[in-house]
This record gives structure tokens, sequence and C-alpha cells, in this order.
């Protein structure tokens, strides 16, 4: 929005929960942090990754949404579930291929992500982004991307069969166009 | 007798620390408010000092919203500085002075609290010598505040003593540059780390302690640069560094050398540079010769192709930066350390250029700025030496008192606590430090403030040092006062008042104004308000090597901050010093300072086998008298832990979760142990920000640095084992219910 796009370089994250932190101070829900944040095997390794809304292009979440509570703007933006028609069956938790959605049950009510909605449609950069001192959270113009970053934003993703496109972009190294998920995709087969 | 009045149980019931998670008036209703202001400002906690705005509405500080115009960090923050704005309206604030009684503490009238401190103070000077008080400060502290407690403690109270907390943050990184350079600053703007090619972290956990610095060094990647990181634990920065050197504990100084006997041996040297520019270089080059790879190796633990590697990456770079923190910092060789870095850098012409030169990572708020204007007890404002025949009498003159009334040099913070064990100190004025939880061997530091005869202490929460003082002045946050710190970068910074302090707490300064007044000196300390004594400040400082007296309000507002030197107010400022390769020693020279091995001061036996260090972790501040209280950053971290490494953890049957006894020759300490593979398998470590039981330093010895009075937090000696305590430990916010008395 605004010429903006959202990038992630799990790479770079150093597990500083700035963002786990700053997600709970967004308007549309403050005091519940949406964002996901892992850590990889702590004993072995400081790994770690945030995690935000991919907003897919066809996003799952809303096509399997039995009340048509998930909906997708002209902006892209997937919005979190409307609370008059979310009925907390947690068909979106269990769909999402990128385990995003979180399900409130004290409220009754799926709440994920929606890229700081409040914020992001008037200009300003979601909370998360802004704060992350790592910029592994980044939301730019996709010039300054380029500009400052040397590895490749990739927005498609390779789940077995299934292709997903995604609003927001991964960093993989240079050479690669899709994440591939399924081992399946690197696998040769014989034409059928 | 400064003993706490009731047993610390009842004081954390009544005081705190207590767990606050949402802003005034809970999450309902806590957006924007339609009169709602927001305050350009920067966090109130590390040297970082990241630009934020803080929302105000009707005095309170109700949440915040980045400063994406601030040019050092362009909105981002970390999460205590997500959080900071928590410490606003909490139960445990200080609303009124408090008054020592046999039953607890009880509220007084600033007139009591007031006279009775200037009073208690007076009578302890007049019986035993104006000496036999000290005053403690903080570089937390605004640069105005720093500078009115050093003329305080000098012209209200006459005393030599008066020390801050900065002496056991990074002294000796001070003294090495002052040593090398002539001058105590940072050579380099941070905007010089992405244009580095080679960068060199020593000794400094990033990731956790300086978030922001983070994006420089993954920029300064980005632009092709490779990052070389020394440190004990392999800390989150680490995932990206091109090279990795697990030093052994204290052994620093072995490294570097070792580093510049391979730069020197296969000739990266810059001989033109060396020549033309400095002076010393004979002898350390001597001194390095002994320290091949192979010998460095079996000193340090670091492999001597690592050792090679480092050399060469860091000699055959044009641009090559050292940054430093605690890591190095913390030994009674801490300037040896920085010494062995600095000379790395001079011996390959690594300073006074872009993207090139050795820079320690400021620590505290205003850990540059604290230092530079007359809290410490060798120095006069501008970064003059107190003893400086020419210093004393400008110095005197400024505040028109002659020069010879000054007091002379007083001890350091340490040493402070060790006159008051001897009895020779007897009173003490305290603000922004808390030495029960920072200072190393917290038992001696706890019996000390016992024999104290008078304490008084300026806060704005009950710290565990507060427990034990007479007067509590309830003092103001950072947000409550105007004023300017200089970040770790060299930039003069404003830091804006978003609040009046709440209920009756005062202004520190207004504290400390009205205290000289109760002592007759008034006269010298004619401040109606902050701006009054920055004026004075900026004369104080002209001339000196931190000459602010270009510097206004105003232009920092306007020029995004200045980095000092700024002596006139129409010079630029200088964010990069020695551009022009002239240095600030008389003979304008860079000087290359001898820097040996030495051994620490808690050597490892059979009885104590292992090396223990401390440190920090992101989501806590210092002694944590601020983050403790702040529910999400608890939450995040909510105690202490032991890390082990695994080969080390299955030695003793110990495995994550498990509790562990650590113990040193001064004491124990049990907490949950952490069997991660990211450090040395002969290394405990445990994070220092708790009090009581908990506390890391029950297990730090106090050996000082020689010339910096730095303590060894870094490198003490211990041993560990599986606890034998049955169950778990209190959950969070109760702590320091298991304090000692």
């Amino acid at each position: 929005m605004h010429g903006y796009e959202f990038y992630v370089d799990p790479s770079r994250c150093i597990g500083c929960q700035s963002c786990v932190n700053a997600c709970a101070e967004c308007g549309t829900h403050r005091g519940i942090s949406l964002i996901h944040l892992d850590f990889f095997e702590p004993t072995q390794t400081m790994g770690s990754a945030p995690m935000v809304c991919m907003h897919c292009e066809e996003p799952t979440c809303a096509e399997v949404c039995p009340a048509d509570a998930i909906k997708k703007g002209e902006d892209g933006v997937v919005r979190s579930a409307l609370k008059p028609r979310c009925i907390a069956c947690s068909n979106c938790v269990l769909a999402c291929p990128f385990g995003v959605p979180k399900m409130q049950s004290s409220q009754e009510l799926m709440m994920k992500c929606d890229m700081c909605y409040d914020r992001t449609s008037v200009g300003l950069r979601p909370m998360c982004a802004t704060v992350c001192p790592s910029q592994a959270l980044m939301y730019v113009h996709p010039d300054e991307a380029a500009r400052l970053r040397r590895d490749v934003p990739v927005n498609t993703f390779r789940f077995g069969n299934e292709e997903v496109k995604t609003k927001v972009f991964v960093y993989l190294p240079e050479g690669d166009d899709a994440l591939d998920v399924d081992v399946q995709n690197d696998i040769w087969s014989p034409e059928e | 007798m400064a003993r706490p009045p009731v047993p610390v149980e009842e004081l954390i019931r009544n005081f705190g620390p207590t767990l606050k998670y949402m802003p005034p008036g809970g999450w309902v209703n806590s957006g924007s408010h339609a009169n709602e202001t927001l305050v350009k400002t920067h966090c109130c906690f590390c040297g970082q000092q990241c630009g934020i705005q803080l929302r105000v509405h009707e005095n309170q500080v109700v949440g915040f919203e980045p400063w994406d115009e601030f040019p050092f960090n362009r909105g981002m923050l970390c999460p205590k500085g997500v959080k900071r704005y928590l410490q606003g309206s909490h139960p445990d604030r200080l609303l009124d002075p408090l008054v020592r009684t046999d039953s607890g503490f009880r509220k007084a009238s600033w007139e009591e609290a007031l006279s009775t401190t200037a009073d208690r103070l007076s009578s302890i000077q007049r019986q035993h010598g104006k000496d036999a008080v000290a005053v403690l400060g903080g570089a937390s502290l605004i640069s105005e505040k720093s500078y009115l407690l050093g003329k305080f403690a000098r012209l209200a109270l006459g005393t030599r003593h008066i020390d801050y907390n900065g002496r056991l943050c990074m002294v000796s990184a001070g003294t090495a540059y002052k040593l090398a350079f002539g001058v105590d600053r940072n050579p380099n703007p941070w905007s010089d780390i992405p244009e580095a090619e080679v960068v060199l972290v020593a000794g400094s956990n990033i990731a956790a302690c300086f978030p922001i610095t983070t994006d420089y060094l993954w920029r300064m990647r980005d632009n092709g640069g490779k990052l070389i990181v020394v440190d004990p634990r392999r800390t989150p920065i680490c995932r990206k560094a091109d090279l990795y050197l697990p030093v052994k504990p204290g052994m620093d100084t072995a490294l570097f050398s070792g580093i510049l006997h391979v730069v020197l041996r296969d000739g990266l040297h810059d001989r033109e540079f060396i020549d033309k520019y400095t002076t010393g270089f004979d002898a350390v080059e001597e001194y390095v010769r002994h320290w091949d790879p192979s010998r460095t190796a079996a000193a340090t633990g670091v492999k001597p192709e690592s050792i090679e590697k480092a050399a060469h990456w860091f000699g055959a770079s044009r641009r090559a930066m050292a940054l430093h923190a605690r890591g190095v910092e913390h030994h009674s060789h801490g300037v040896e350390n920085v010494s062995s870095i600095i000379n790395l850098c001079l011996a390959t012409g690594n300073v006074g250029r872009l993207g090139s030169g050795p820079n320690m990572i400021t620590g505290q708020g205003n850990g540059q700025g604290g230092r530079e204007h007359g809290q410490k007890c060798d120095q006069l404002p501008g970064q003059r030496h107190l003893e400086d025949p020419e210093a004393r009498s400008y110095v005197g003159g400024v505040w028109g008192v002659p020069p010879e009334s000054l007091p002379h040099t007083g001890y350091t913070a340490m040493e402070i606590f060790e006159a008051i064990h001897r009895g020779e100190i007897k009173g003490l004025l305290s603000i922004c430090f808390n030495p029960l939880v920072s200072l190393p061997d917290a038992g001696y530091i706890r019996e000390a403030l016992n024999k104290l005869e008078f304490f008084g202490i300026i806060d704005f929460f009950l710290s565990e040092t507060a427990h034990h003082a007479d007067v509590v002045l309830a003092g103001s946050l950072q947000e409550e006062e105007e004023g300017v710190v200089c970040s770790g970068e060299g930039r003069v910074i404003k830091i804006n008042k978003a609040i009046d302090p709440p209920g009756n707490a005062r202004a520190d300064s207004a504290i400390i104004v009205d205290l000289a007044q109760r002592l007759g000196k008034g006269e010298y300390f004619p401040f109606p308000s902050t701006r009054e004594i920055f004026d004075e400040m900026r004369v104080a400082s002209k001339g000196g090597i931190a000459d602010y007296y270009g510097i206004t309000w105003e232009r920092i507002e306007k020029e995004m901050g200045l980095f000092w030197p700024v002596p006139s107010l129409d010079h630029p400022g200088t964010p990069r010093l020695f551009e022009d390769r002239v240095f600030k020693h008389a003979d304008g020279k860079a000087h290359f300072v001898m820097a040996e091995v030495r051994p620490g001061g808690d050597p490892l036996d059979d009885e104590f086998p292992l090396h223990f260090t401390t440190g920090r972790v992101v989501s806590q501040f210092l002694s944590g008298t601020q983050t403790r209280r702040i529910g999400p950053l608890v939450d995040q971290r909510p105690e202490p832990f032991a890390e082990l490494h695994p080969d080390l953890a299955a030695k003793y049957g110990i495995e994550s979760g498990d509790l562990v006894t650590v113990s040193t020759r001064r004491g124990s300490v049990t907490v949950p142990a952490q069997v991660v593979k990211t450090i040395r398998p002969d290394t405990v470590f445990i994070p220092y920000h708790w009090p009581g039981k908990k506390s890391a330093n029950l297990l730090t010895r106090r050996t000082l640095d020689p010339r910096s009075k730095i303590p060894e937090y870094k490198s003490s000696a211990c041993r560990i084992e599986k606890a034998k305590l049955a169950g778990g430990l209190k959950p969070n916010g109760e702590l320091n219910v298991l304090e000692a008395r």
C-alpha cells in the first residue's frame, strides 16, 4: 500500500521479540500480539525466525471459512476475521499453509496479522517492520528493497503440487525464484 | 545503621516490583485520544539512544509511536524501547518522600525529608570531616543532572568523593581511548559501520544489548563486508558471522596480540601511518612477537587458522572497524584488552577514516555524556582533569570560587564502598544507582550499606539499594525533565519533557538545588530549570576536550543532534574524529599503549575449575530497577538461568530446567540450567539483572583494573553442582521473596 511492500528475511532475525511486543501495540488489537516468532532448537542454535501473515493471493483461510468471515481487500491485504461472522471453528487455523491464524478462545474469534491495517492504510509502516532492529521484517518501496539487499525477494511457495502466491515477500539466496517446501518439488520423475 | 527496617518481603509487598502490563486506563480506550500529543525524545535505556515519540494524554505517557525521521534508528526499537512507556503511571512509583521508621517507610513532607538529609550530612561532615560523605551518580541521568551533581558534591558538600555507575560500565574503554588518543569518545559515527569492509565485534552481545546495531552489521554484510565475532558465547549475531573466535574468558589481550603478531609477520601493517602519526610502536611490536598463532591458540582456545584468518582479513582491509563492549572491558586488565584492540587498529592505519577505526559500544543511556562533565571522581566539566591547574582555574572561575577551594581527586565507586567498610565514609547520597544489584560481591556491598550512619537516596522506585535508605527523595523519570545526553556515537541529543512528575514527586535537578540551598550554598546554584544548568555547562566545557559551547537545545533539535566537539555556534560538529590525523595528546600523535597479558583476580584451580561470566538479556536493562516492573519484559525472561554446554552438563548429570548451584569463592547462586551448544564447555554464564539470592553478583569478585578501577565481572572461577533443592523457585515477580537478609 502506498507503494510499499513487506519483506521477511528470517536469516537476519536475532530473536529479540521487539516485533512480538510491538505487535501488541497495534491500534486494532492492542494488548494482543499476533506475530509468530519461532526459536529453532534453542539448545542447538541461536537461530530464530519471525512469521507474519503472508497475505496470499488466493487465501486458503478465506476459502475454507464456512462463515465467510475472512475478506481480502483490493489492496491485497487479507483481513483478520470479522467479529460478527466468525464462529471460532478453527478451520482457517488448520488450513493456513503458513500456520498464521490464531484462535483467541477467550473471545471466540480468530485473529491474525492484518499488516497493521490502521497504519498501512494511511501510509505508516506496520509496527513490527518499523521497530525490527535487524530489519528481518522490512516494509519499503520495492526499489529501496532492491537497493538495500543482495538476496532475492520471492513470493511463490510450492507445497508439493500446490503453488501459493503471496503479497509478502521472503528473501532467498540468489538463483531461487520460489521456495519449494516439499521434497517432491526436487524429485525427478518420468513424464506421465 | 542503614539496614532495611522490615523484612524484604514486606517492602516488596508495598513497593514492588509489581508487574505492569497495560497503559493507564487499560487496553480498552487505549487508542488515540483527541487531545493526545506526541513528544519526540529518546529511549530511557541504553547508549544507543533510539529516537522515540511518547504518546501523552492528560499528563500520562499512554504509549509510543516510532520516530521514523531520527537518523540513528529510523523507527527501530528493541523490546525494552517498545514497552518503556509502561514505566509511567506505575503502581510502584514513589509519589512522596519517604523516611525510615522502625516499622518501615512512612511518607514525609519535602521539608522534613530535605532538612533531615541536609542536617544529617552536615552533622557527619562537622564531626568527621568533609570527606566522610560521598555522592554516587549514574550514567542514565541527563548531562545537566550529572554536571549539577558534580558541582553539588564539590561546592555544596565540599567532598572529594563523587563517582558514578559508569565506573562499572565501560570506564576501562574510556581510559584506554584517553591513553591512545588523548580523548574519550568513539572516533566514528555509526553510519560508518555499513561502509566498512571488515567489522570485528569483541565481547559484545549486540543482539541482546544493542539490538539496533544489528541492522548496521547486516547492512555492512549486504555491502559485501565481513563480520568477525569474538565471544565465549555464540550470540545471535553469530548466525551471520563470517568468522567466530570463541575466546576463553579473560584472554582477549592474548588473542589480539596473536592477531597483531600475524599482521606484522605478514607485512599487513601500515608502516607509513605508524611512522608519521604514532608513538610507542616498537615496544608493542617486540611484545607481540612472542604471541605466535600456536601460543595464542593455547592461551585463548581459538584455532590458529582462525587467528590467521582474522589477522589477514583485518590487516588486508583498508576499511576495518573493531567494535567492543563490556565483554572485553569488565576485566582487571580491561584497559589492556581495549588497548590491544586499539593497537591493532593503529598498526593497520585504521583510524580517522570512513568505515575505519576502533569504537566502544556505549552501555548506558548517557554513558558517554555522563562521563564528560564532572560526575567522575577525577574530572571537571568538558572532560577536563581535576588535577590540571589550568582546568581548576578555569572551572573555578566559571563557578565563582577560588581554584584551591575545589576538592581533589576522590575515590571511585567501588573504592567508596571499601571506605564505607573501613568506617572512613559514613554518609552517602545516591541517585540513579542500584549498587546492591550492579556491583560485584553483593554480600560485601550489603554489609557496607548496613554500616552507613546516614544514607539518602533520590529515586523514582524503591530499588533494592533504597531498602537501606534513611531518607528516600521521590525523584523524576527521564521523561519528566528536559535536557541533553550524548549517545554512544558521540552525538549530543535532546531529551524532551513529556509530563510533570506525578503526585508530590519532584524533578531530580530541583531536589539537588534545594539540598544545595539547605547546605548554605544556594548562591552557586541559581538554576530555576535545567536550561540554565545547560547554559552554564556549555561555558564550563568551553575550551575543554568535550567542548559543548556551540551546542544549543535549539540546534540539537534542528540538526538531529550534534557530535562534539562543537567549539562555536557556527561549528557543524565533529561526527568523525582524527580525520586530520592530529590526536589530542600534546605531541599530536596517537600512542600505542603496551598491553601485556596478565592473570585475572580470581584464578581457576581444582576446587573452582570453571570460568564464570555474566552479561545481559535483551528484555532487561542493567539492575532492573525499571524493567523488572514491566510485565511483558519480565515475561520474556522471568528469571536468571545458568547457560551450560551439553558436555559440561552431562558431566554433572544436569539437564535443561534442572536447578544448578553455581559457586565461587564469594558465594552460591541456584538457578535453572539452560543447556546450550552455544557456550564454551569450560564456561558458565548467568545474566545479572536480578537481586537477592538470584543475583549473579553474589558470585563476582571485587578485583579492580588498576588504572580505570572497573570491576572484573566477566571472569571468575566457579564450580557447579546439581542443586539439592527439591522444588522449583518462585515464578515471575516474586524473585525478591527469596532475598537473603
